[in-house]
């Protein structure tokens, strides 16, 4: 069973404020989460290879041009900056992030 | 109360690669002077069903300079997803690499003592974030996102600031001698991140070493700040060293460079954290089937390298350091005749206008300095060499033989003849007597008189002609 601390923990690693209300509600929800993947600890996996590639391929490298890579990497500047919600002329806003000092 | 303390420093730079294209996508590496968010596309703009493909040149400048820093360079490298939210990372991770770097181990050598190496690794560059005061809002430019950044990291073998600083020249000469960055600290393309404790000597507490917090400096962007803020630090951690509570291990500071003092900052995640796993985009590397032998016989030589040769040529430590620093002196070094590189470098480093002769010039000039041509002599035929573009060889042919610089200097030479010959009656008595060597004796007065800025061979034909006159 997860503990309260723990959910607090991966919310603030999530930058996600989270009400105690909220914490008392999703500490079960995401220790059930957990608990479906402890299931596997229950399984023999010393003869498993660990899985992070599934296409087998290796080393895939570009050569040092300035390109799109291909065609639907080719935007202009609008296309890319149509869907920020605040901007000013081609600088992206966000909520400041720092204190004044 | 110093020398009761040891000082353990180990540094993390990060250095831009000099690519033409970004790190995963094919976005100009350059955006010096352009607008906000106007060099990115969806790859470095992290947008979803992006596909980021690995550039081959910056994992070469990578590993050439592994081999440069004598690292050992594995069979198979990868790169992994390392997790954090802050608004310069679109992606909400960034490519780096944790357990399987390009590089491992290495070292730098320095005057003051041989710094080791953990690693040095792969990963692209976060945005750029501006604060602007007053205002609400943080500003975000991504054009630097993706720009492939080495993470260079020692281990903690650096034991004071000014070592610090030394490590850093090093790496920074290293890293413009490889011709792989820049490395230009003002632009940001090399930034130094510094952890520093201090340790009581010979006392143990509790079976430990008993050792301070280490502190970790952010953002050191100058020679001079890192030697600054280390220094700040390591008095504080000494004279704080009692008050230290014990379970405080690791704090974070920033860098005031206008106050030369450090203050706290947000506390960084530890690395579980960060949640690292492989990047599943980019297929692993075997690196056995990159051409690393033949990248290894194509790598300059080193400034450590650069350094001992010229210390053999019987050259000062402090000449071998300016050279070693300098392209166009050390080339030229390179390319002239054995017997000269010496009389040539140390000719270079205190006469400007040498440098803009031929290696040809420069031998002919060497060889003449080599026979005792004094100083003033040697500047005025550079001058004029320089000047004409003649090679001083033909300009010594023209005025015949070694001659006066100029009608100026002949009548001081003239002058000076006279009043050595009346200064040294008895020499001048031997001499009219046929002894040998009295004339030698003579024109060696002469020289240490006049500190050697009257042209020997000058005042030998001079003193002849006036030793003869004075017979009739
Ligand atoms: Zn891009």
């Amino acid at each position: 069973m997860l503990k309260k601390e723990d959910v607090e923990h991966v919310a603030k690693l999530s930058r996600l404020e989270l009400s105690d209300a909220e914490i008392e509600k999703f500490t079960p929800q995401l220790s059930s989460v957990f608990e479906m993947f402890e299931k596997l600890d229950a399984e023999d996996l010393k003869n498993v290879e660990e899985t992070s590639q599934v296409t087998g391929l290796e080393n895939v490298t570009r050569e040092d041009e300035i390109k799109c890579l291909d065609d639907l990497t080719c935007c202009t500047t609008e296309e890319l900056l149509k869907n920020i919600p605040i901007k000013e002329s081609s600088s992206i806003l966000v909520p400041k992030v720092i204190e004044d000092k | 109360m110093t020398e009761e303390f040891r000082t353990v420093i180990g540094l993390e730079i990060h250095v831009q690669l000099n690519t033409r294209a970004k790190m995963f996508c094919g976005c100009d590496n350059n955006a010096e002077g352009k607008e906000p968010n106007t060099v990115v596309c969806p790859v470095c703009m992290g947008m979803p069903g992006t596909l980021p493909v690995a550039s081959r040149e910056a994992i070469e400048k990578t590993i050439k300079l592994g081999l440069a820093l004598g690292c050992e360079i594995p069979k198979i490298s990868k790169f992994d997803r390392k997790h954090y939210f802050y608004p310069d990372l679109p992606k909400g991770y960034q490519i780096s690499q944790y357990d399987q770097p390009f590089c491992k181990g290495g070292q730098i050598e320095l005057e003051s003592g041989t710094v080791k190496l953990n690693r040095v690794h792969l990963e692209e560059d976060a945005g750029k974030l501006v604060h602007p005061k007053g205002s609400k809002y943080s500003i975000v430019d991504l054009n630097r996102a993706g720009t492939p950044l080495l993470e260079i990291v020692s281990e903690p073998d650096i034991t004071s600031p000014a070592m610090a600083k030394d490590y850093m020249k090093e790496l920074h000469l290293i890293l413009r001698n490889l011709r792989i960055s820049d490395a230009d600290m003002e632009k940001g393309q090399m930034r130094c991140d510094a952890n520093i404790s201090v340790q009581l000597k010979g006392e143990r507490r509790k079976g430990k070493v008993a050792s301070s917090p280490i502190v970790e400096i952010k953002n050191l962007n100058s020679f001079r700040f890192v030697e600054k803020a280390l220094a700040h630090e390591e008095k504080k951690l000494q004279e704080e060293f009692e008050k230290w509570p014990e379970k405080k291990t690791k704090l974070t500071h920033g860098f005031d460079s206008n106050r030369g003092t450090t203050y706290p900052m947000r506390e960084k995640e530890e690395a579980k954290d960060y949640r690292y796993f492989p990047e599943p985009d980019v297929p692993p590397f075997d690196l056995t089937r990159f051409p690393i032998e033949k990248w290894k016989k194509e790598l300059p030589k080193l400034p450590s390298h650069h350094r001992a040769r010229l210390s053999e040529l019987g050259l000062t430590k402090e000449e071998a350091n300016i050279i070693a620093k300098d392209d166009t002196i050390k080339d030229v070094i390179e390319n002239v005749a054995e017997k000269n590189k010496a009389i040539i470098g140390k000719l270079l480093i205190n006469n400007v206008e040498a440098r803009k002769l031929s290696i040809e010039a420069l031998n002919q000039i060497a060889d003449t300095i080599r026979d005792g041509s004094p100083s003033n002599w040697v500047r005025d035929m550079i001058r004029r060499s320089v000047k004409s573009g003649k090679l001083p060889l033909e300009i010594v042919k023209e005025t015949k033989g070694l001659a006066p610089s100029s009608e100026e200097i002949s009548e001081k030479t003239k002058e000076f003849t006279k009043f050595l010959i009346s200064e040294n009656p008895d020499v001048v008595q031997k001499h009219k007597a046929g002894k040998a060597g009295a004339l030698e004796f003579l024109i060696g007065q002469g020289m240490k008189m006049t500190k050697g800025t009257v042209n020997p061979k000058e005042l030998r034909e001079e003193l002849v002609k006036q030793l003869e006159e004075e017979k009739r």
